[in-house]
């Protein structure tokens, strides 16, 4: 199955991924292959197989609500490339 | 043409868990920004997530109240999309299998009906951080404290047909979620939010007319207002020959008025999956039957219980169990004082005005439980009448101590003293010869009416303290007797 142009631009801008015009035939072939391998996964008979979670079987287990975490404001801050009074700055975004 | 409105609503409840849903961070509000946004609420790399039990107690608990299937064994998905107050790029959330599945609740409305709204289901998730758009010289600045902290998204089907029943469902969610005392349900922090589902069609019609989303509404007030403009918005956009765009909408509470968030995103696409970084959490009955037993009374039963034990009206009943905080407070005044009628009557009237006047909740009341039981049992009593109560009520919601310490320091005790209240009733009857003279004319029919003229001098006179009762009875056989 082919995926075409303009799907694999709507999933890179959904991923906000770049990919340059040069490489979209490319990207896209790939892309074809892994949904030739789903397809044929998909001919599998699943009926009545539940879908696995885990190959152990395992349950998640839960913590009890408890503070754990200290405050590492300003190691944290200190990664971020840009930061003031305590929030880190990004491009301005207002919906 | 009469339009019908349909409405479902979106309702997000922050649980009043210690820390996060996937962290050992604390959630408590107004910390200094970011001191409470650990690696694993930020997406640094290598963390992986711990669910909170508490959360899944909560979340259980909301599901009983509601009447709702509980899903014993429920599954987090990713709902991806980029936001910088999401540092890792998609909500952790419940999709296909959420903790709790259908339910149904009733709501009750102003005229005293009553009506059935149907639960779809009620997922947890983690709420996001908060973005901060001024003056940061053209940047935003994001606060990621709110990160990870657990929400229900409490999803409702499409069952509310005014403004009104909206806000009474949202009231009852609000009503239950404190009850259970799973949230503080404080809508000015935040703790309750709410996005409203709203489409218009022709009365009768079956299909639904395409719906608007009205998102982040905040107060009841703003709910009411919003919902009540964007159906009208729809109708007249119809009747004048055009077409209702399934979009997201944002309300204006100074215009008064809902836009659309044009926003050049592509159509939302969120590629949801299940989350590879934890598994299934599966509940089991005896888990779930503990939490059943050990539910607290809720609005409901509360409701039935007050008509029924204390012999209210149904609605003052329901008017009083809206809230646990004034149940309890009314519960404490009606056992202290022993009387549940008055007790109903000065929550609901003068108590109800203070803390409306001064902007309190119930919890933070200027005049205590005990303190009002010692005004109603001063009024039963006698020492005092209802209307000299309102003034001591006053003192009381002033600091200035107990009904019994205000009665005595401002000597508002009620007069019953025959023999004083003779005197008053004498001193009037000989002031008011002309009064006096048309009452022995009067028709006996129309004696009655005219005392109250007597009665307002003489209580003018004792500066309101003569005990009513005692002036009619004594005015009465004075006047009679000079007939």
């Amino acid at each position: 199955m082919a995926v075409d142009a303009q799907t694999v631009e709507k999933l890179a801008e959904l991923a906000r991924i770049a990919i340059s015009e040069e490489t979209i035939d490319e990207v896209s072939s790939r892309l074809g292959d892994v949904l030739q391998l789903v397809d044929q996964l998909q001919a599998v008979n699943t009926d009545g197989v539940e879908p696995m979670a885990h190959p152990l079987d395992e349950v998640q287990v839960l913590r009890k609500d408890e503070v754990t975490e200290p405050n590492r404001r300003e190691a944290f801050l200190a990664l971020a490339p840009q930061s003031e009074a305590g929030l880190y700055l990004v491009p301005k975004v207002i919906d | 043409m009469e339009w019908e409105v349909v409405i479902g609503l979106e309702v997000h409840v922050q649980l009043a868990t210690q820390s996060k849903i996937f962290s050992g961070a604390s959630t408590a509000f107004g910390a200094e920004p970011n001191t409470q946004a650990c690696a694993i609420d930020l997406a640094m790399p290598g963390t992986l997530p711990v669910p909170n039990e508490e959360a899944f107690r909560f979340a259980v608990m909301f599901g009983l109240a509601m009447n709702a299937e509980i899903g014993m064994r429920s599954v987090f998905e990713r709902k991806n999309y980029f936001y910088p107050d999401l540092p890792k790029g998609y909500q952790t959330t419940q999709l296909e299998q959420p903790i709790v599945g259908e339910g149904q609740i009733e709501i009750h409305l102003e005229d005293g009906s009553s009506k059935t709204v149907r639960l779809h289901h009620a997922h947890l998730e983690e709420d996001a951080g908060k973005s901060l758009h001024e003056d940061f010289h053209g940047m935003s600045g994001i606060d990621l404290n709110r990160a990870g902290t657990p929400l229900i998204e409490i999803v409702s089907e499409p069952d509310m047909r005014s403004a009104a029943e909206a806000v009474a469902y949202l009231k009852k969610i609000h009503s239950i979620v404190t009850y259970l005392g799973i949230s503080d349900g404080d809508m000015s922090q935040g703790s309750l939010r709410c996005d409203a589902n709203v489409s218009v069609r022709l009365k009768g019609e079956e299909e639904l007319g395409t719906r608007t989303e009205i998102k982040n509404l905040n107060s009841f007030r703003f709910i009411e207002k919003a919902i009540k403009v964007e159906a009208q918005r729809q109708i007249d956009l119809i009747e004048d020959g055009g077409k209702v765009t399934q979009e997201t909408r944002l309300y204006d509470a100074d215009k008064n008025e809902t836009r659309s968030m044009r926003s050049k995103e592509v159509a939302n696409d969120y590629r949801y999956f299940p989350c590879p970084d934890l598994l299934p959490v599966v509940l089991t009955d005896d888990y779930v039957e503990q939490i059943r037993g050990e539910l607290p009374e809720l609005p409901d039963a509360k409701c039935a219980r007050f008509e029924k034990d204390y012999g209210l009206s149904a609605y003052d009943a329901d008017q009083l169990t809206q809230e646990r905080a004034t149940a309890d407070y009314f519960e404490q005044v009606a056992a202290k004082s022993g009387e549940a009628k008055l007790a109903a009557n000065w929550v609901m009237g003068e108590l109800a005005a203070l803390l409306n006047r001064e902007e309190k909740s119930i919890e933070d009341s200027p005049v205590s439980a005990e303190h009002l039981a010692g005004l109603i049992a001063r009024i039963k009593d006698n020492t005092i009448s209802s209307k000299i109560a309102k003034q001591v009520f006053e003192a009381m919601a002033n600091g200035d101590g107990d009904a019994d310490t205000v009665i005595e320091a401002k000597g508002l005790k009620q007069v019953s003293d025959t023999g004083a209240i003779e005197k008053l009733v004498d001193d009037v009857i000989a002031a008011s010869t002309s009064q006096v003279e048309n009452y022995r004319n009067a028709d006996p029919d129309k004696r009655p009416k005219m005392m109250g003229f007597f009665v307002g001098q003489i209580m003018k006179a004792s500066k309101g303290q003569a005990n009513p009762q005692m002036i009619n009875k004594i005015l009465k056989e004075k006047l009679d007797a000079l007939l």
